[in-house]
């Protein structure tokens, strides 16, 4: 077992590599560049801007100069904020990012299988409908309408909650529409993908076995089927908090919490190379480790799987 | 023994009242008694006794009758095999016995079921939990999917003496041991902490079997419990549940589709076909004088000892009719080589035969009937 995280972690860095390859490829093939304005540079202003940060190099010796550097653990200048490193931008955000990711990974984990269990077990029944009726709804609704929605009513009708920032646990309240707005769409899957496994699970003959022993209900549902239906729900818990924790433009932006997800969306407008690499290459990581994570987690609940 | 229809004769057998029960069980004298009463008490009366049984599945292509008017007995200890082919009811009769009908789309429809006195359709859930694993245990088809595959062996077999029998977790699992041993699993206390996925088809079928037996039941159903195993296998499979079940007296329904497999296990079989019973009696005379031609046609199919070898089986041909709505003839006419009109135009009724309770349901058998 642990043979195999070690050869896993090492499978890694080749997977980054051949990540941050093509992003930056891909980054510096699009045209316009970092130093485009309103109000347009002149042009030896922009040569003397590439000379500084080494934006005239040919291509291939700026991809390894970032990995050298990254590799030390320098992620470079940002064109945008001239006196901030992407050092400074991501250390800034990730924390109040990654709480909030966090949070809402809890919420979704917390109510979707309930919820998936419960449409299951009362199958084509009211409980089934309802469960089935909200995760359609959260599902179907754009993330942007659900935080509009649940700030207009929460926030400006009943004046529950801010409107705006961020202030962790010194704050909760702050905490409150974020999170929630967060983790809409996520419970819905969870709930959704819960409900299909559970479902499947309940025709299996061991189940029937269970039955035959004249189990009590509770156990049948608990020990018998909900670890077995849970097998295939954690495969997407993985890749779901790998993309909690690393951001979410439009909450972020919404609700003004002060994280990196943000900076998806405003780095690559600005052509803000080294915040696009940092950016890219977290969420990347990110994926990688936890679905590394998962793997794990699954041998530990399905006997059946061992690594070597 | 007949398959009676005498309405006085429902749950509680026999009047009771001529037995003393004020025996005292202080002496060791007194114990022995009070244990023969308990045995007469029950002696007096069958075990089981499943009296117009239907069972239906409502399906999107219409009410499937899986089990039509079916009526059999079994005493206490007593081993009765259902054969039959595939589809005819087997199953859904066994399921139908615990309750384990999925419903929806399942439904016992109507009939009785009289399980060691207690009217098993009258239960609340909660009783009707109470019984099974305690009083009548299942084994099932196919071991490689029966078992769950992510708790160990050991809690498999010692979770049903945890809630049945009361006993603790180190009771429980002494018990296990103790059944893994039984059913023939070398080094049974190493092994409990094993998973389904470490023991072949035929030690997880034997794991199986610990299950069942698990709280010493009365009944054990047995479906087609050694079908998806090796011939080899197979034979250890089901000499291991007749010794068990001699061991402790259980009584044992053991649904196959191998008339020889029951014909070596049973006391009696009953032959199902189409959702009914279609001739039932003692194994002699079910394999000697079948009165049925559907069994002689299961009979034919068996390989014979007197046949020359690498000779093709026979089998019956033709398939099984759906069970949607079925027709007011003779269920097996269509495949029938003696049909006549009559069997077309009414369905025959279980009658007897010669042998102790030796019936069946064909026109031509019957004393005035064609075939001799
Ligand atoms: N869950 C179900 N839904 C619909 N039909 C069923 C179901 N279970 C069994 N049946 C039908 O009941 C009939 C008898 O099935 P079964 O008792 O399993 O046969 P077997 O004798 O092979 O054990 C078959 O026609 C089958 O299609
Ligand atoms: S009743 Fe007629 S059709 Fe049916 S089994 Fe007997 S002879 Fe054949
Ligand atoms: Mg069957």
């Amino acid at each position: 077992m642990l043979g195999y995280i070690i050869r896993r972690v090492l499978w890694i860095i080749p997977v980054l590599f051949v990540v941050s390859l093509i992003t930056f490829s891909l980054m510096h093939a699009a045209p316009g560049g970092p130093w485009d304005r309103e109000k347009k540079l002149s042009a030896s202003t922009i040569a003397h801007l590439n000379e500084k940060y080494g934006l005239s190099d040919p291509i291939h010796i700026q991809y390894l100069s970032w990995v050298g550097n990254m590799v030390r653990g320098d992620l470079g200048p940002s064109y945008k904020y001239i006196d901030r490193s992407v050092n400074d931008i991501v250390a800034d955000g990730i924390g109040t990012t990654a709480h909030l990711g966090i949070m809402a990974f809890l919420l979704s984990v917390i109510l979707g299988i309930p919820l998936g269990v419960i449409a299951a077990l009362r199958h084509n029944k009211i409980p089934d409908y309802l469960a089935t009726f909200v995760s359609v709804i959260g599902i179907a609704t754009p993330s942007f309408v659900a935080a509009i929605l649940l700030l207009v009513f929460f926030s400006v009708t009943l004046r529950w909650f801010p409107t705006h920032g961020w202030d962790g646990w010194a704050e909760p309240d702050t905490m409150v529409l974020p999170t929630i707005a967060l983790s809409l769409f996520p419970i819905a899957q969870i709930a959704r993908f819960t409900r299909a496994s559970m479902l499947e699970v309940t025709r299996k003959d061991y189940v029937r076995t269970a039955q035959s022993k004249g189990l009590r209900e509770r156990s049948i549902v608990v020990v018998h089927m909900i670890r077995n239906a849970l097998i295939p729900v954690v495969t997407i818990l993985g890749p779901l908090l790998a993309f909690l924790i690393t951001g979410s433009f439009i909450i972020e932006t919404i609700f003004s919490v002060p994280g990196i997800g943000r900076y998806y969306v405003t780095s690559i407008g600005q052509r803000d190379y080294g915040v696009i690499m940092a950016m890219t290459m977290l969420y990347a990581a990110a994926i990688a480790v936890l679905n590394l994570v998962v793997d794990v987690l699954y041998a530990y609940i399905d006997p059946r799987i061992r690594y070597s | 023994m007949s398959v009676s229809d005498d309405p006085s004769r429902v749950a509680g057998g026999p009047a009771l009242t001529d037995l003393p029960d004020d025996v005292s069980v202080a002496t060791e004298e007194g114990r022995r008694l009070a244990e023969q009463l308990a045995d007469n008490r029950r002696h007096a009366r069958k075990l089981l006794e499943v009296r117009n049984l239907s069972t239906h599945f409502y399906t999107r292509d219409g009410v499937v009758h899986a089990v039509d008017d079916v009526s059999f007995e079994l005493d206490y200890g007593e081993t009765l095999g259902i054969v039959g082919e595939s589809g005819c009811g087997k199953s859904v009769t066994a399921l139908s016995l615990t309750r384990l009908i999925a419903s929806p789309p399942g439904k016992i429809v109507s009939g009785q079921i009289i399980f060691d006195g207690i009217d098993v359709l009258k239960l609340s859930n909660e009783e009707m939990r109470l019984l099974r694993g305690k009083k009548i245990g299942f084994i099932f088809q196919d071991p490689m999917t029966s078992l769950n595959p992510t708790l160990t062996i050991g809690y498999q077999i010692a979770e049903s003496a945890k809630t049945h029998l009361g006993l603790s977790r180190k009771a429980a699992d002494d018990r296990a041991v103790e059944l893994l041993s039984k059913v023939g699993i070398p080094r049974s206390r190493e092994r409990m902490g094993d998973y389904p996925h470490q023991f072949s088809g035929g030690m997880r079928q034997r794991v199986m079997i610990a299950i069942a037996l698990a709280c010493d039941p009365m009944l054990l159903l047995a479906d087609e419990p050694t079908t998806a195993l090796d011939v080899t296998i197979q034979a250890q499979i089901l000499e291991l549940i007749r010794s068990l079940s001699d061991e402790f007296g259980t009584a044992v329904i053991l649904i196959t589709h191998d008339l020889g497999i029951a014909a070596g296990m049973c006391h009696r079989i009953n032959v199902m076909y189409a959702g009914r019973i279609v001739e039932t009696g003692l194994v002699d005379d079910i394999y000697e004088a079948p009165r049925m031609p559907y069994a002689w046609g299961l009979l034919d199919s068996l390989p014979r000892l007197d046949e020359v070898k690498g000779a093709r089986l026979r089998t019956i041909e033709g398939m099984p009719p759906d069970l949607i709505d079925p027709t007011s003839e003779c269920r097996f006419a269509v495949r029938c080589k003696y049909v006549h009109d009559r069997c077309r135009s009414e369905e025959p009724e279980l009658t007897p035969r010669d042998g102790e309770g030796h019936m069946a349901r064909c026109f031509g058998t019957e004393p005035e009937g064609w075939i001799q």
